[in-house]
């Protein structure tokens, strides 16, 4: 089907510059129809900038952006109607109970219903989806942590967007609220062909949850793609170690295969306690925040 | 369009009636006032200036337009409040949010400021001798006082809630209106204050709404303690006028500007600015 290579969102040549400093260089990317996509990168790289500027929230300084076929600066109403947001640090409505809250906020999209995507979704199967039965008469304020995140996705999806922002949505979680959220949203993007662009700065997480991960650092796109093709791409360089006549050794390498062979075509036996370590995607993310880090402190 | 405002129609009916089912929203309904019944009490049996008035009778409908004005500093604090929380980015997220935002809060403002009204006025007829609704045209005066009252004070107090940041701020603008309030002749009539001090009073509602109400409330012959002995209708409406054209012009451009700036990151930080003061 076309609709499916379709692009949701085409971001070219995204700058962001506040007074002297550049959050953004030059980002460029697509959100196809259907995908989930993780921007991922540690604190300070951009990604809530990127995905504010996607929402329609914030002005970028430079570059073109389409969201859904509109410049998110100029976004109308209807287009509005047709993305969800969900933040992590919404607080608001302590004393409105959970399915008021729902239906009120879902009723503005009732105007935005057509026959292919009728709007908005039914509050009860809404609290539903959402694993909120039983909270559906309690006031707000007395939510758990995750079970208002859930809240806030219902109420992120209560128009039935084609188009779902989620913020760190898992920020300040326990494991297993965190695990219950990830079910939560494969669920919802298995089922509805709902896109997602979602920030984190946790790898486990966009592995988890993204079709295809972005990987941001320093205002820029260091990695694009799936989990696997990033693994191959940007992971750098395995570490050799061993020992000869008593002397520790330590090197770097891309083909560790290749170097262990000429390693004994020329020591023989003389070479002991080999490691290998492959390098991993993890490894290599950790490595690029950490470098982030520094900077950062030492600045 | 016309659903968001029937949405926002909605939405301030569930906050009032939220208003009006917790604990710590029903004390606030009740402690003012019980307050300012317990000072009119107080003040029942004293005289002012020989006039053959007494203060009380001349204090109930100066409170009553106070609370009207004071509902520009409840509208500056909810929209305070519910930009440090995250409701008015909610609206902005949503279609036509803003619109079911602003006619929400409006009608639970002014909704919870009418409610407030009765509460005080109801008893305080009773409690304070010399008041009553005579006719028609007091009717009908207290009506438009009230109706144009708000529309002067809701815009204005969306105007202060835009420009001051911080529940800290909101703070500080009570003060200076504490002080308006004491010289706007609510509990002494401003003709007995220093010429300077009325000039001032009468820059802003308060001393318009207490005159408002007491035409409508008093007997014709309180109109004597009044500057230049007249009810000013006319004035009246004129201040309250310009306080409301002014207000509706300015408070959607400042409104506008203030929804513009708000975003989940700019809402994070406020966020921990406000854990960092309290810890």
């Amino acid at each position: 089907m076309a609709i499916n290579r379709q692009s949701v969102v085409d971001v070219e040549g995204l700058r962001m510059r506040y007074g002297a400093n550049d959050i953004l260089h030059d980002v460029a990317f697509q959100v196809r129809h259907g995908e989930v996509l993780a921007l991922l990168g540690p604190n300070g790289a951009g990604k809530t900038t990127t995905i504010e500027i996607l929402e329609g929230f914030r002005m970028r300084s430079a570059g073109r952006v389409e969201v859904l076929g509109a410049d998110p600066a100029h976004g109308d109403e209807r287009w509005r109607a047709r993305i969800g947001v969900v933040l992590q640090s919404w607080r608001d409505h302590g004393k409105w109970r959970v399915r008021e809250l729902i239906s009120h906020l879902g009723s503005y999209y009732a105007p935005f219903s057509t026959d292919a995507i009728p709007r908005p979704w039914n509050p009860d199967d809404l609290i539903d989806a959402v694993g909120l039965t039983e909270q559906a008469d309690k006031k707000i304020k007395f939510l758990s942590g995750g079970q208002r995140r859930r809240l806030d996705v219902a109420i992120g999806i209560a128009g039935r967007p084609e188009l779902l922002f989620l913020d760190e949505p898992t920020a300040a979680f326990d494991p297993q609220a965190r695990r219950e959220f990830h079910d939560l949203v494969r669920g919802l993007t298995g089922t509805y062909e709902t896109t997602v662009l979602l920030t984190t700065h946790d790898l486990d997480e966009a592995e988890k949850l993204a079709d295809r991960i972005i990987v941001l650092n320093g205002g820029r796109i260091v990695a694009d793609g799936s989990a696997a093709e990033l693994a191959r791409r940007i992971v750098g360089s395995d570490e050799v170690r061993w020992s000869r006549e008593g002397h520790r050794f330590t090197q770097s390498t891309t083909d560790s295969t290749a170097f262990v062979r000429g390693l004994f075509a020329q020591y023989g036996e003389a070479i002991a306690e080999l490691e290998v370590h492959r390098a991993s995607l993890e490894q290599t993310y950790l490595a690029l925040v950490r470098q982030a880090e520094t900077k950062e402190g030492s600045r | 369009m016309s659903a968001a405002v029937r949405a926002g129609w909605s939405r301030g009916w569930i906050e009032l009636r939220q208003s009006f089912t917790n604990g710590a929203d029903l004390w606030a309904h009740f402690f003012w006032p019980i307050l300012m019944l317990a000072a009119l009490f107080w003040l029942r049996d004293s005289e002012f200036a020989s006039s053959g008035l007494l203060l009380g009778t001349l204090a109930l409908p100066s409170v009553l337009g106070m609370n009207v004005a004071l509902g520009m500093v409840n509208m500056s604090q909810q929209l305070t409040a519910d930009r440090e929380d995250g409701t008015l980015l909610r609206a902005k997220a949503t279609p036509y949010g803003m619109v079911g935002y602003l006619v929400g809060t409006v009608v639970s403002v002014a909704g919870v400021l009418v409610t407030d009204l009765l509460i005080f006025l109801v008893p305080g007829i009773f409690l304070v001798g010399g008041v009553a609704l005579e006719g028609a045209g007091a009717w009908l005066t207290l009506l438009w006082v009230l109706v144009l009252g708000l529309v002067a004070a809701l815009p204005a107090g969306a105007v202060l809630g835009s420009l001051f940041v911080s529940p800290r701020g909101q703070g500080l603008i009570t003060l200076p209106l504490l002080g308006l309030i004491a010289i706007s002749g609510i509990f002494y009539p401003v003709a007995a204050l220093p010429g300077w001090v009325q000039g001032v009073a009468q820059v802003f509602p308060f001393y318009w709404m207490g005159l408002g109400m007491r035409s409508a409330l008093l007997p014709d012959a309180a109109v004597a303690v009044e500057l230049g002995g007249s009810w000013r209708h006319l004035e009246t409406a004129g201040v309250l006028g310009v306080w409301a054209v002014v207000g509706l012009l300015v408070a959607p451009v400042v409104l506008r500007r203030m929804a513009r700036r708000e975003s989940g990151s700019v809402l994070a930080e406020r966020r921990e600015r406000a854990l960092r003061r309290l810890g």
